[in-house]
């Protein structure tokens, strides 16, 4: 399985605070590897950090073994490393259909047609809701529109950050198995999620922050069986 | 002279300022900024049309092409300089440059051109047509289809193109234009360059409608335009189209039947009511939204 995210070594400072400490991790072709901790652990930050949004002081990011560290947000988009961003951050001002047309901002004109036909047969929610403006969209609605936007630009990696935060559990089912579809379709996925018990159960590989610090890692199964994680994230 | 002379003409004086609020307004959307160099940037447009035109001779449509160029250009160059540094710092001191920019053109043009006024040839000939016993000059025409011309296309282009939308996008949440892979830098010298080019323009119209031109020709109505930008909602396209339409009609009506020497206040006076009922000026954007 060929490597295509290689975290090595990050160290992330907000002013003083010291909020990633030293993370390495990283992701191969076709796998979900998930990152779960507690709020505040440091996932979205480590997510912001892969996007360029914030930038580490030491170690290194290789996207397809080409470094990340000098290249802006917009260019790691166009290298093919999406995220949908934790709370959504969907255009409330736009419609669902412009929104989606944000997405593909990368790509040439002449693919979005077939892209959005795409996203509209995963999602066919959005489809019947194209022209409504997406700030009046309900939590599960949005949440869908912010990864059929992110799917627009044709990802070789997707992240998610928490996309089932604040989804009655039936949506959150429902993510999910958009999720493992994608998965199944060969997408690869980077997840971070709260809920570890759905992001175990879907995850082939997944580390555990605390602080700023990966303190265990193993594929989902040996996690979901760890009494550790059992007491502290599953509620055992 | 007759009521609808005042309302004709001053809905060209509102058409002016109206494309001046346009460049405010929506420099504001995007970099949520005050360019309060932006009037400054109307008398630059002027003095580059004035040399070309009434100085060297040049075909009066060249000649508004070039102050356009010119005034776009320096618009690229006063965000690179000026602004982009303070991209991440306090808005108090992006205000405070935006004055500094404004003094520094209005020296800088004091220095070239000195402070004698210089008379403005206008860009068309000086003459009046008669519709329906309403006499009505050239330039006011002019300024009015000029105006709702430039409405149109800016609409559409906001609307309708990729690089428009884009711009929505950026002056919604610049950090998820980051992850859509839109270049936020790219989007905001283009807003940048639109403003300052409508600027050229709406330096030659209202030079032409009042010809004495000098290194604080850009600041009144500068402030003006400001004041309409946020009289029809800051940030709001429509609302500055129409913000610029009223304010001129009220000007040119406080002029007529109240009194020239008072008339600013009166329309100052009518923006401080505006806000004490409407906050967000007529058309602003309702900021609710669903979480
Ligand atoms: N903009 C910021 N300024 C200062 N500190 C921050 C900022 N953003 C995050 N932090 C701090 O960095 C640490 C990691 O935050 P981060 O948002 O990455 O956590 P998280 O794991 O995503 O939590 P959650 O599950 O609640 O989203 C926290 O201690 C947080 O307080
Ligand atoms: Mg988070």
């Amino acid at each position: 399985m060929a490597q295509i995210l290689k975290v090595n070594d990050i160290n992330v400072y907000y002013g003083s605070i010291h909020a990633i400490k030293g993370i390495s991790f990283e992701v191969n072709e076709g796998e979900i590897v998930t990152l779960i901790g507690a709020n505040g652990a440091g996932k979205s930050t480590t997510l912001n950090t892969i996007s360029g949004l914030l930038r580490s002081k030491t170690g290194s990011i290789e996207f397809f073994g080409e470094s990340l560290a000098k290249v802006a947000p917009h260019k790691i988009v166009e290298r093919g490393l999406v995220m949908v961003p934790e709370g959504r951050r969907i255009f409330t001002q736009m419609t669902v259909e412009e929104n989606l047309e944000m997405g593909a901002y990368s790509q040439p004109n002449s693919g979005i047609k077939a892209s959005l036909e795409e996203v509209y047969e995963l999602f066919p929610r959005l489809k019947e809701r194209r022209t409504q403006i997406g700030g009046t969209l309900s939590g599960g609605e949005q949440q869908m529109l912010a990864m059929g936007r992110a799917l627009m630009a044709k990802p070789k990696l997707i992240m998610l950050d928490e996309p089932s935060m604040g989804l009655a559990p039936i949506l959150v089912d429902h993510i999910f198995d958009i999720i493992k579809s994608l998965h199944e379709n060969g997408a690869t996925i980077l997840l971070v999620e709260q809920n570890a018990q759905a992001a175990l159960s879907v995850a082939d590989r997944a580390y555990v922050l605390e602080t700023g610090k990966v303190v265990m890692s193993g594929t989902g199964k040996e996690l979901l069986a760890s009494d550790q994680i059992k007491k502290a994230y599953l509620g055992a | 002279m007759s009521f609808l002379n005042y309302l004709v003409s001053g809905l060209s004086l509102g058409s002016v300022y109206a494309i001046i609020a346009l460049g405010y307004t929506m420099v504001y959307g995007i970099a949520k900024m005050l360019n309060f160099a932006h009037g400054d940037v109307i008398m630059v447009g002027a003095y580059i049309c004035f040399f070309a035109f009434t100085r060297y001779g040049l075909n009066p449509f060249l000649s508004v092409v070039l102050a356009m160029l010119v005034c776009t250009c320096l618009g690229i160059v006063i965000e690179k300089l000026a602004y982009k540094p303070l991209r991440a710092a306090p808005s108090l001191a992006v205000l405070i440059t935006a004055i500094g920019v404004s003094y520094l053109l209005q020296n800088l043009a004091l220095l070239f051109w000195s402070s004698n006024p210089k008379v403005f040839n206008p860009i068309i000939p000086n003459k009046s047509i008669n519709i329906g016993g309403l006499t009505v000059s050239y330039i006011t025409i002019l300024a009015i289809v000029v105006c709702v011309a430039i409405m149109i296309v800016l609409t559409t282009f906001i609307n309708k193109t990729k690089l428009g939308k884009a711009m929505r996008a950026v002056s919604e949440d610049k950090g998820a234009a980051q992850l859509m892979g839109i270049d936020v830098n790219t989007t905001i010298s283009v807003t940048f360059a639109i403003g300052s080019g409508l600027a050229a323009i709406a330096g030659v119209l209202l030079c032409s409608a009042y010809p004495n031109l000098t290194p604080t020709t850009g600041s009144m109505p500068g402030i003006k335009a400001f004041t309409a930008a946020v009289f029809g909602g800051i940030g709001s396209i429509p609302g500055a189209f129409l913000g610029g339409l009223l304010l001129g009609i009220i000007e040119n009506l406080a002029k007529a039947y109240i009194s020239t020497q008072i008339s600013d206040a009166i329309v100052f006076g009518v923006l401080i009511i505006v806000l004490l009922v409407k906050p967000a000026g007529l058309l602003g954007k309702p900021t609710r939204e669903k979480v």
